[in-house]
């Protein structure tokens, strides 16, 4: 077959054919516009307590509050704004798994090159406790690390990163290891260049691509995470009220029919985490040499 | 003579791709008696194996049969439904593959494998299927067949593999082996063993055969007569011994060149300049001009078929004709 | 295979020995469990006390390996808020847990890898599309919310099933179980559904990766050349070939549901060991917490060793001899 395009607009043309992809990823690129517009767009500040009145609390979407305006998700056991408190729950989120995602990225692909390079022992004990921490459920590991250090945002992003690195380490390992034997890197090991220099530009682009399959799969189940750990009451402080704190809150008024309180939150953060994997999803086809004809 | 066995005629098989449509089987005709063997010549990406991948109808999707008909003794099996055509695979053409570690199924036992090939035309039981199997076996020269239908795939030598895939392509005695590459995988010595045994077989039995081959030596020690097949059509065919004593194609001409055997010592072999045009950017006219020694601007226009005596060809010079 | 067994055993006691050293320290550092022992007003003669009882005022290796001695003769401990013993303890919850997450696990693998067959066999059609959809749900929407809106919707709504608990047991070798009364059964059904949903998912998943690599193999094709039925093709041989991954994966899922039923039993306020968990961390009892974490490396490490035993009952190329 014949490649007319440069791998890179070839790899855009692909991902183009896939509808859902496309919309995925516009459904994500949305979401953090809303995100990060949160406090310019929102009727209310939902953490402004002063402009909170219980007289407005548990009202159904489309009860038109003291303050005047709509809320059309209705709000909560404060009397927030639900739609308000909801893309501000965003924002935490969105944050929490950037941040988790990233790190544990960086850590990870650290970890997995370094191993790759060193070699020999270290590799080979290095690889085999990733392994092992591999075959526990990651959020098992989440979970202990989050009680054991307690309640706090950079706690909570510890907690993630120390279960999710591992992926990260095991992928950025595989691809660099396949590299670090091939003739050309041997070769520029050779030479008088710093090995730095050679882990930079030689065995670290090889192992991007599926590095970045790994991410967003790693920054859907983080967000994912963060929820269900703040649902559980590990997670997150009070102050910083992610969508996951948002549901836990909701729960107890569910059994008395006061849905919404728990289920927007919840359908905000199935989307967010449905379009990230659609993207994934995809990316990943693109890159399985397998199925490639 | 009687009527042809198999009779193919403008057959065309199409992949449509990102880039266009792939021609992989542009027009091709031809036909096999019973008991004869035809040996199908051609360079990878000539459309050989799609052609016989048509003929069962067993084109991988998106690939369709485009145009053209092949004909099982006058009756034409192309677009038939999916059951009719799995009524003849197996047991009226049945196909042995390249890569005999490829295409038995490793997690299961061969005699497993066998018994599921015979029960897919006949309702036999376990123990008339079990003798049968050995039976089979035995006939495609296995030692201690009882027992090794037992053993799984990986405990035989590739030989063997390639022998038990032969016994299930020969299990309902089917009146056509179509026999793709069959001996590529395997270790010289034994290609040669092979080779005499199948052809003794298809004796034997009074199986068609078509041998589908890169190696034109391999097919000329096989095939009664050839087809050579270049950019999805068959350029020229006849019997075996004319074609390669006198080929009217350059293109047969450049690959009997490029034998080790028929070089002279010393001399330098011969290969032919350029590569396999893509089918994506086929040449107008006669496919084969680009790389051909005689081409002339009138190739830019297709080629007549030439019709001589038991023997054809697709070319606007041929080679030993007198003008 | 012996020198591989004893490896995997030593290498598993290491495991336990650092998890548990590891969740000691830790357990120690978030809280002073004497706190959660005795009432704030009690002198500080019955503080000492107990303080001397649990040997709290020893240096904190010294509590480890008192622990560790006493655990290694089944002893580990009695709960700080369950008053008995934590082996004891653990045990009566296992059945819920065990019942639970069997129902879960065999029902999304019952279902998820048919679907995800199909999914793999025909990629391009609406309905495998429709299914990859809904497994990319499966693994987006959290446990939690959907155990919510199952609650909301079946009981709260509809009131057609209970919010939770396990409902009328009947016993069974000397052990309570839910599933062998209606009323434990209508119990069961929303929990379980609940934990299905991500193993349902990741078995489409798995079951399509796997159909489509095979589709594409010559052992397919081969099979096809050779007559099967689709559905024999699918049955016998796909299914075999891609049940390696998916023992696998149920092993694994079954093992980390089974010590992590956590999210599940919490809402469903169902008496298992996930739920067990939850409740000693809030209120730091600290034996328990330790010991359960043990019991998961444990249960791990055997998992995975009977996972990689089951290679070689799957796979006769990891056998030894025979051949």
């Amino acid at each position: 077959m014949i490649d007319r395009a440069s791998p890179l607009a070839r790899f855009f043309g692909e991902f183009r054919e896939s509808r859902a992809a496309v919309f995925g990823l516009v459904v994500v690129g949305l979401m953090i516009g809303l995100a990060l517009l949160a406090p310019l767009i929102t009727p209310q500040d939902p953490y402004d307590l002063a402009s909170l009145t219980l007289r407005d609390a548990r009202r159904p979407p489309g009860y038109v509050g003291t303050a005047g305006f709509t809320h059309w998700l209705g709000t909560d056991a404060q009397g927030r704004d639900l739609l308000s408190a909801i893309l501000y729950g965003l924002r935490i989120s969105i944050q929490m798994g950037l941040v988790a995602g990233a790190i544990g990225l960086v850590l990870g692909a650290s970890v997995g090159t370094t191993a790759a390079y060193l070699g020999g022992r270290v590799e080979a004990f290095v690889m085999r406790l990733i392994d092992l921490q591999l075959s526990f459920p990651a959020i098992l590991l989440a979970f202990v690390i989050a009680a054991l250090l307690g309640q706090g945002k950079w706690q909570l992003v510890a907690a993630l990163v120390a279960a999710q690195y591992a992926y990260f380490a095991r992928t950025a390992h595989g691809a660099a290891a396949a590299e670090r034997h091939k003739d050309y890197v041997e070769a520029a090991l050779s030479t008088p260049l710093p090995a730095r220099r050679v882990v930079f530009r030689h065995i670290l682009p090889n192992a991007l691509p599926p590095l970045i399959v790994v991410a967003t799969v790693q920054i859907a189940s983080a967000i994912s995470l963060e929820a269900t750990l703040s649902f559980l009451g590990v997670g997150l402080p009070p102050t910083e009220p992610s969508l996951g704190m948002l549901i836990a809150n909701g729960f107890p008024y569910m059994l008395s029919g006061r849905y919404w309180i728990s289920i927007y939150p919840g359908v905000a953060l199935i989307i967010l985490i449905f379009a990230v994997n659609l993207v994934g999803d995809q990316i990943r086809d693109q890159l399985n040499p397998r199925l490639r004809r | 003579m009687s009527a042809p066995l198999l009779d193919v005629s403008g057959l065309e098989t199409q992949f449509p791709t990102r880039d266009g449509v792939v021609r992989a089987v542009n027009g091709v005709s031809f036909t096999v008696n019973r008991g004869e063997i035809l040996g199908l010549v051609g360079e990878s990406g000539s459309g050989k194996s799609v052609t016989g991948f048509s003929l069962i109808g067993l084109v991988d999707a998106p690939g369709r049969i485009a145009a053209g008909s092949v004909k099982l003794d006058g009756r034409d099996i192309v677009g038939l439904p999916n059951d009719e055509l799995r009524a003849i695979r197996g047991k009226r053409i049945s196909m042995v593959f390249q890569d005999p570690s490829m295409t038995l199924n490793p997690v299961l036992t061969v005699g497993d494998q066998m018994l599921l090939a015979l029960r897919a035309h006949e309702r036999i039981s376990a123990g008339d299927g079990r003798r049968r199997c050995v039976a089979a076996l035995e006939q495609v020269g296995i030692p201690d067949p009882g027992r090794r239908l037992d053993s799984y795939p990986h405990q035989f030598s590739g030989g063997m593999r390639q022998r038990v895939a032969i016994a299930i392509a020969l299990l309902h005695k089917p009146d056509l082996v179509i026999a793709d590459e069959p001996t590529t995988a395997l270790d010289v010595s034994i290609q040669a063993q092979i080779l005499t045994e199948m052809k003794a077989l298809a004796r034997d039995t009074g199986t068609a055969m078509i041998w589908i081959s890169h190696d034109l030596a391999t097919v000329s020690s096989m095939a009664d007569r050839i087809a050579v097949m270049y950019a999805g059509r068959i350029v020229e065919s006849g019997p075996t011994a004319t074609v390669l004593r006198d080929p009217r194609h350059p293109y047969t001409r450049g690959l009997l060149d490029s034998l080790p055997a028929i070089a002279q010592a010393g001399e330098d072999l011969a290969s032919i300049p350029g590569t396999t045009p893509s089918l994506l950017k086929l040449p107008p006219g006669c496919p084969f001009a680009p790389r051909c020694p005689r081409a002339q601007p009138v190739c830019a226009n297709e080629p007549p078929l030439a019709v001589e005596g038991d023997r054809t060809f697709l070319c606007h010079f041929p080679l030993g004709v007198r003008a | 295979m012996l020198g591989f067994l004893i490896q995997r055993i030593l290498q598993a006691a290491l495991v336990v020995l650092a998890m548990s050293a590891l969740v000691f320290a830790g357990v120690f550092a978030i809280g002073n469990p004497i706190d959660v022992l005795i009432s704030p007003d009690a002198t500080q003669d019955i503080r000492a006390a107990t303080i001397a009882k649990y040997g709290f005022d020893r240096p904190l290796w010294e509590q480890y390996f008192t622990f560790l001695g006493r655990a290694l003769h089944g002893d580990f401990g009695q709960s700080f808020v369950y008053n008995m013993p934590v082996g004891r303890l653990i045990l009566s919850r296992l059945p819920a847990t065990l019942e639970l997450t069997l129902a879960a696990v065999l029902g999304a693998t019952l279902l998820g890898v048919p679907l995800g067959m199909y999914a793999g066999y025909r990629p391009q059609s609406r309905f495998s599309k429709a299914v990859m959809a809904l497994s990319i749900l499966g693994f987006s929407v959290p446990t939690f919310w959907v155990g919510l809106v199952l609650i909301f919707a079946f009981a709260v709504n509809l009131g057609w099933l209970p919010a939770g608990g396990r409902g009328a047991t009947a016993p069974l070798f000397g052990v309570e179980w839910s599933f062998l009364t209606a009323d434990g059964l209508q119990h069961m059904i929303l929990p379980a559904i609940n934990l299905a949903l991500f193993k349902f998912a990741l078995m489409i998943r798995l079951a399509r990766a796997g159909t489509r690599e095979a589709m594409l193999t010559d052992t397919v094709k081969f099979a096809r050349a050779a007559g099967l039925s689709e559905r024999t093709v699918l049955l016998r041989h796909v299914l075999r070939l891609i049940a390696i991954p998916l023992v696998t994966v149920f092993g694994l899922e079954f093992g980390s549901t089974l010590a992590f039923a956590v999210v599940t039993e919490t809402i469903f306020s169902w008496p298992g060991l996930g739920k067990l968990i939850i409740d000693s961390i809030t209120s730091l009892d600290r034996p328990v917490m330790v010991a359960y974490l043990m019991l998961v490396a444990l249960f791990f490490i055997v998992i995975n060793l009977a996972v990689d035993l089951s290679y070689a009952a799957l796979d006769p190329r990891m056998r030894k001899g025979r051949a």
